[in-house]
């Protein structure tokens, strides 16, 4: 028994099947609870007034953008090495949930930006990244959707993953280097002094567990998705071929 | 309803720009989904 | 290797080969942004370092497609994959082409340019510096990216879309360092920076445009 047996979509599928709709049931209580804790039973930020109550959006949204990413890229690295179909489809399951994550720190940020810091977007490093991010986003599922071949798709892909992974990374200190930016510091550290306040602490966990519990399922969900329509596109293809195999005979 | 005070647009809209996004990538997911499950036992009877 | 340098030098410079286009497009985006923005000399002065440097990046963009796409055609990437030259080589070599037919031409170009922005004095040898260091990195992350491509029919849009955000590391530093040489600051961390950006890219991206080709060679 190893994790790579789940690498066998049959056994996949028949694996994920029950847990997907306890998946999605826990991780839409998470949501709808830590945003009705949050929206109804926090206090105000003293000098942000309510607007702190978008950062039990736009913290976990943040955060799974960046966790999406990091989840294709090990997707894709399983992939290229160990040629599990199962991988390469599972990175391309992530890309849009990761694009409206993405989107989503992006809109909450630049909402709450706007009475904060007078204005909707500022360049500042952080805002910035994501927006690469998001342009990084969109190069890559436009490179699978572009290539007919699945297996080229996902070689493809996969090489794009990596090297974007490494100019990700270099664009994120780039861009700290060109400007220095208005943003607070993380809003969750190990480091308790700078931490956001506990009764904002606890509901903004149970929202980011909420989160990654959504990402889990969606991509549980989506992966047997695309592992279907493969197999739909195997069997047609064979059909086809023994259509032209009796035609010729 | 909570007191939201002068931000209430800000904090309302972001709420719903996010739940609108969150429930339109579950929908489309689902929708697909359901979808592509269908057309695959389709295709499982007539070529299968 | 240098045959296969000597031959793509050769067929870019013959006639429709491209060679100059790019060089044609820098002149021209660099003559409509005082349009666009009005003929202030103040203004100018002020965005020549970036709109100098995002100019050569799209004139760089533009002859991409160009590097493995006609070789594809006609099927002589496939003749040079068999060669004892490996991919990886061919690569850099595809790289080095591009960088001779664009990325020189823009570096050379680019200060008779910038008296038409109205570029601060100071930032002359910067401009000459950033680009001359800059561009070899652009040529190689472009050939990654039309290596990606070279399959597609129509792939010259979604190449861009790939390239250009790999490119914002190095515009970034490239376009910081004119600035602050134009300012008169110590303009030599962003220029190492980028320095080390290009290094890196040609030394680690042959593997992986070389492993691109090769899938879309299978």
């Amino acid at each position: 028994m190893s994790i790579w047996e789940y690498a066998n979509p049959k056994k996949f599928i028949a694996t994920t099947t029950p847990l997907i709709p306890w998946a999605f049931g826990l991780a839409g209580a998470a949501i709808v609870g830590a945003l009705i804790w949050g929206f109804f039973f926090t206090p105000d930020d003293y000098r942000q007034g309510s607007t702190v109550k978008i950062i039990y959006l736009h913290v976990p949204s943040a955060m799974m953008a960046i966790n999406a990413w990091v989840m294709m890229l090990v997707a894709s690295l399983i992939w290229l090495i160990r040629r599990h179909h199962v991988s390469a489809l599972a990175a391309r399951a992530a890309a849009p949930v990761g694009i409206t994550m993405t989107l989503m720190a992006l809109v909450t940020g630049a909402i709450w930006g706007q009475p904060m810091w007078g204005t909707f977007w500022a360049w500042d490093p952080r805002l910035t990244s994501f927006l690469i991010l998001f342009l990084f986003y969109l190069g890559y599922v436009a490179l699978w959707e572009a290539i007919e071949d699945p297996d080229t798709a996902a070689d493809l892909t996969s090489v794009l993953c990596i090297v974007g992974s490494v100019f990700a990374v270099l664009s994120r200190y780039a861009v700290l280097f060109w400007n220095q930016g208005l943003h607070q510091g993380a809003s969750l550290s190990l480091d308790a002094e700078e931490n956001v306040a506990d009764v904002f602490y606890f509901p903004l966990l149970l929202s980011i567990a909420g989160f990654v519990l959504l990402f889990i399922a969606l991509v549980l969900y989506r992966t047997q998705t695309e592992i279907r329509v493969r197999r739909m596109r195997a069997l047609l293809a064979r059909s086809r071929r023994a259509g032209t195999r009796e035609a010729r005979a | 309803m909570p007191e939201l005070g002068n931000y209430a647009a800000e904090v309302l809209s972001a709420y719903a720009i996010s739940l609108l996004l969150l429930a339109g990538i579950v929908a489309l997911s689902l929708r697909r989904g359901r979808r592509v499950k269908r057309e695959l036992q389709e295709v499982e009877r007539d070529h299968g | 290797m240098t045959a296969l340098l000597l031959r793509d030098l050769r067929l870019a410079v013959r006639a429709g080969g491209g060679f100059g286009l790019g060089l044609a497009f820098f002149l021209i985006v660099i003559v409509l942004v005082p349009f666009g923005v009005g003929p202030g000399a103040q203004t100018l002065t002020l965005i020549a370092p970036g709109i100098l440097w995002v100019a050569a990046l799209l004139a760089a963009l533009l002859s991409l497609d160009r590097i493995f796409a006609l070789d594809w055609e006609d099927g002589a990437l496939a003749l040079i994959a068999t060669s004892p030259l490996p991919l990886e080589g061919v690569a850099l070599v595809k790289a080095v082409a591009h960088w001779i037919t664009t990325g020189l031409p823009l570096t050379l170009a680019a200060p008779v340019l910038g008296f038409l922005l109205n570029l601060a004095p100071p930032a002359y040898p910067w401009l000459l510096a950033t680009l001359a260091l800059g561009t070899p990195a652009l040529s190689m992350i472009g050939t990654f990216g039309a290596a990606l491509t070279v399959g597609l029919r129509r792939g010259g849009l979604l190449m861009s879309l790939l390239v250009l955000p790999l490119y914002v590391p190095t515009l970034i530093y490239g376009a910081e360092a004119v600035r602050r040489g134009a300012e008169g600051q110590g303009a030599g961390t962003p220029l190492m920076l980028m320095g080390g950006i290009t290094f890196g890219a040609l030394a680690l991206l042959p593997f992986a445009t070389a492993a691109a080709l090769r899938v879309n060679l299978r």
